[in-house]
């Protein structure tokens, strides 16, 4: 690893491409170009091939193009940044030592995220933060989910939410809604890609989701209800 | 109860809704949503959070030293399988 470069150095043409899905535009790839897209995942099947083959410098770009959104997911799944950056490190571990069996059969963003949610489900479940199976945590116990919407909305959630709020109703969210819900919403995943990394059915996602965001608004809600008042 | 969309009840459009907001069609469009304010704010508001997730993205660097971890942790590991790899070839040696 001495001829490794940090991934700092790694080039902005491979940077600023993000997603670095060989296999599909993915989602980000959303905010690029075709003929961007094109040339973009041209490099990146590249590299992949080469960090495959034991190459570490392409290792180290891949690093480079996935550790932001790997990072992210861990922190908002796990709310403490020493922790997520233990969580991140074990994902790019896990992923040298099964790189090499990566087939292409989906993208290789979502083949990496699948594996980094592995990771952060099982330290969740170590710390007792999560129950026996990802389908439990979609269905909390005792919470099911936010209520029906019937009835005159008294307070809409009118112009922009600010983003820390955002930020603060998410890590409240049961882990499971709050998975899904980084993963489509924030992260821009599709349903089918999400019910592959998740082993769950593409409408067990969309429900899910919906579910996520009914919460949200409810406590978006709640929030600005208190700060009226105040 | 009914699945008309003219005269479906507010329970009935809020169990489309998460399949009517997948499929990417005008949701905004829904013939209920003429007659139903509730349901009007209940899509906007989804909307509005769905946008706000949005510029989350692409969330947080995490710190240089979390790569210089995982560099010496993967140097760890191939002087651990190269070593293992030395042991057993040495002891084929010998037994041959």
């Amino acid at each position: 690893m001495q001829n490794s470069p940090s991934p700092a150095q790694t080039p902005n043409r491979m940077r600023s491409i993000g997603g670095a899905d060989s296999s599909s535009a993915g989602p980000a790839n959303r905010s690029a170009g075709p003929v961007a897209v094109i040339a973009a995942n041209g490099a990146i099947t590249d590299v992949l091939a080469r960090a495959q083959a034991g190459d570490h410098e392409a290792f180290a770009q891949l690093y480079s193009l996935h550790k932001r959104r790997i990072y992210s997911l861990c922190l908002r799944m796990v709310g403490n940044a020493a922790a997520a950056e233990d969580l991140t490190q074990e994902a790019f571990l896990q992923l040298h030592r099964k790189i090499a069996t990566f087939r292409g059969d989906s993208a290789f963003s979502t083949w990496l995220h699948r594996l980094a949610i592995n990771v952060v489900l099982m330290q969740l479940r170590k710390k007792g933060l999560l129950l026996s199976s990802l389908d439990e945590a979609m269905e909390p116990s005792g919470d099911n989910g936010p209520g029906r919407s019937f009835g005159a909305p008294d307070l809409s959630l009118a112009g922009a939410i600010e983003r820390l709020a955002l930020e603060r109703a998410i890590a409240e969210l049961p882990a499971g809604y709050r998975l899904i819900f980084v993963l489509h919403d924030v992260e821009g995943f599709e349903h089918n890609e999400i019910a592959a990394m998740l082993d769950c059915s593409i409408g067990n996602s969309k429900s899910q989701l919906h579910k996520a965001r009914l919460k949200l608004r409810d406590a978006l809600r709640m929030k600005s209800r208190q700060e009226a008042r105040s | 109860m009914t699945s008309n969309p003219e005269t479906m009840c507010c329970a009935e459009f809020q169990a489309q809704l998460p399949d009517l907001i997948a499929s990417g069609a005008e949701a905004a469009a829904h013939p209920h949503l003429k007659s139903c304010e509730a349901c009007r704010g209940l899509l906007a508001d989804l909307e509005t959070v769905a946008e706000a997730a949005r510029r989350l993205f692409p969330g947080v660097e995490p710190p240089e030293q979390v790569w210089e971890q995982i560099e010496s942790a993967i140097e760890k590991e191939e002087r651990e399988k190269d070593g293992k790899a030395g042991r057993e070839g040495a002891a084929f040696l010998t037994k041959s």
